[in-house]
């Protein structure tokens, strides 16, 4: 997938989040650190530009409430997270690929700590299956099959220097 | 991702490497975020037993890290030397080894021998964090101290901070001095010279006679705690005496060509090495330094309990 590809998705996706939302009152968007921060982002832009409002929004780094934190040996580096209110708010979580699902339950076990959201979507730009876990994604940009040791990889411009996804088959 | 491994222990700074030191401080970073929540607690540590093994007195320090804990979701047990076994008798190795047969996962301890950490380190498995031991470290307080000086002035590199008051029994001058000097900072010591090292310019220290020499040159002080037992050893003629000649006053620091940053380990002696309206004044950063402490704390803990390849070894310690 190139850069206007994710472009096009990525406004699709911003039109079925507010469709879920039933509008953007009450609506916060979340991202998962780190990709998941800038697709929020762009999503927010986009929000901004078709509905000329500014959502809330926040960062949400789920290291913390990992399930592997025993196993993984060296520490993982833990980022920042800043929530706005969350209570009663539809909160849209953001990420970039859908794996395991052990992230999303991370998330939703944090955001739980933060507040009790009226309602929890989950977006995620890649569902790529292999799910451990019953995890479900709201909005999908776009999904795809990958084995065990496949790898797909979301860039962002931001980060990596170009917009991207690649499935990696090593 | 991930980062570079700790080693078991945190026994002191000057066997740590700049790298590492780096990266405690980075992970203090989202840790002081997390005492700012309504619901203060993240599961990290959870299902890990953590011992607080404390021979010596201690508020801040033993408070500090029971809240670490806490709010990384570890259960703790304090142990304190009066009331418990240790009044009878037994020796260090000893109740570390039977607190171990109950499978705790780390030990946090102070105590009054110098080297006692690293001791215990090399003859247990569970992770051994220093938290002040006789007159050799007291790590977690340099690295919060360090923190706070980050925050202010947004680097160590450069920076000169001149530690004053009993260099000579302070670990907490020792953590500073290695902890500093390892990422760039210049340091300076100032006190009385009975309370000086013998030889501490080999540390890389600047040493400096008078407190003024100090405030002329430092951007930062950290004032040490008078201990006042010292008094009766005969290091010091009197208080009154210390305060005059090295006491920190907003008269001395109004002479100083910029705004000082103040800190204080704590607990003061207002009136002695501190006047109270410097430690309450406007630069102080004493209970910034208190919050900061919880974060590094927890950095620590959340790092060593991660493991490192050899951690299934005893006497691996001291964080190589």
């Amino acid at each position: 997938m190139d850069d206007r590809a994710l472009a096009r998705t990525l406004a699709r996706m911003a039109t079925e989040i507010i469709e879920r939302a039933h509008g953007t009152d009450g609506l916060v968007l979340v991202g998962i650190q780190r990709r998941g921060v800038e697709l929020a982002a762009r999503i927010r832009a986009l929000i901004a530009q078709s509905e000329t409002v500014q959502v809330p929004w926040g960062k949400l780094d789920i290291t913390l409430y990992r399930d592997d934190l025993q196993t993984v040996g060296p520490r993982p580096v833990v980022g920042e997270t800043s929530l706005p209110d969350l209570d009663g708010r539809t909160v849209a979580i953001v990420d970039d690929v859908l794996y395991t699902g052990r992230t999303v339950r991370a998330a939703l076990d944090e955001c739980s700590d933060f507040g009790r959201p009226r309602r929890i979507l989950l977006c995620v730009l890649i569902d790529r299956g292999g799910r451990e876990l019953p995890i479900q994604a709201d909005i999908v940009g776009h999904k795809v099959t990958a084995g065990p040791g496949d790898r797909v990889d979301v860039l962002v411009s931001e980060l990596d220097g170009r917009d991207a996804v690649e499935l990696v088959r090593p | 991702m991930s980062a570079p491994a700790l080693g078991k222990d945190l026994t002191g700074l000057e066997t740590l490497s700049r790298e590492q030191i780096q990266l405690i401080l980075d992970t203090a970073e989202p840790f002081k975020e997390v005492s700012e929540r309504a619901i203060k607690k993240v599961p990290a540590l959870r299902g890990k037993t953590i011992v607080n093994l404390f021979f010596e007195a201690s508020t801040r320090t033993r408070i500090s890290f029971e809240f670490a804990e806490k709010r990384l979701s570890a259960d703790t047990v304090n142990v304190a030397s009066t009331g418990s076994s240790v009044s009878k008798g037994e020796t260090l190795v000893d109740t570390a080894r039977n607190l171990e047969a109950m499978r705790i996962d780390m030990v946090v301890i102070r105590h009054g021998a110098s080297g006692a950490a690293q001791f215990l380190g090399q003859r247990i498995r569970s992770n051994v964090i220093n938290a002040g031991d006789g007159k050799h470290e007291h790590p977690t307080q340099g690295l919060l101290d360090m923190l706070t000086l980050r925050d202010r002035f947004k680097r160590l590199e450069g920076l000169k901070v001149a530690i004053c008051g009993d260099i000579l029994h302070s670990r907490v001058a020792r953590s500073n001095i290695w902890g500093l000097t390892k990422l760039g900072a210049e340091v300076g010591v100032c006190g009385p010279a009975t309370l000086l090292p013998r030889n501490v310019h080999e540390l890389g220290v600047t040493i400096l006679p008078r407190i003024e020499d100090a405030i002329q040159w430092a951007d930062a002080l950290n004032v040490l705690r008078l201990q006042l037992e010292r008094m009766q050893a005969g290091f010091l003629p009197s208080l009154r005496e210390y305060n005059r000649v090295f006491g920190v006053t907003t008269e001395r620091l109004s002479k100083a060509p910029k705004d000082l940053l103040i800190l204080h380990p704590g607990p003061m002696n207002r009136g002695v090495e501190i006047d109270s309206d410097v430690a309450d004044g406007p630069h102080s950063v004493i209970l910034p330094q208190v919050t900061n402490g919880v974060a590094v704390r927890m950095a620590v803990l959340y790092l060593l309990a991660g493991g490192s390849p050899d951690w299934a070894h005893p006497g691996g310690g001291g964080g190589e």
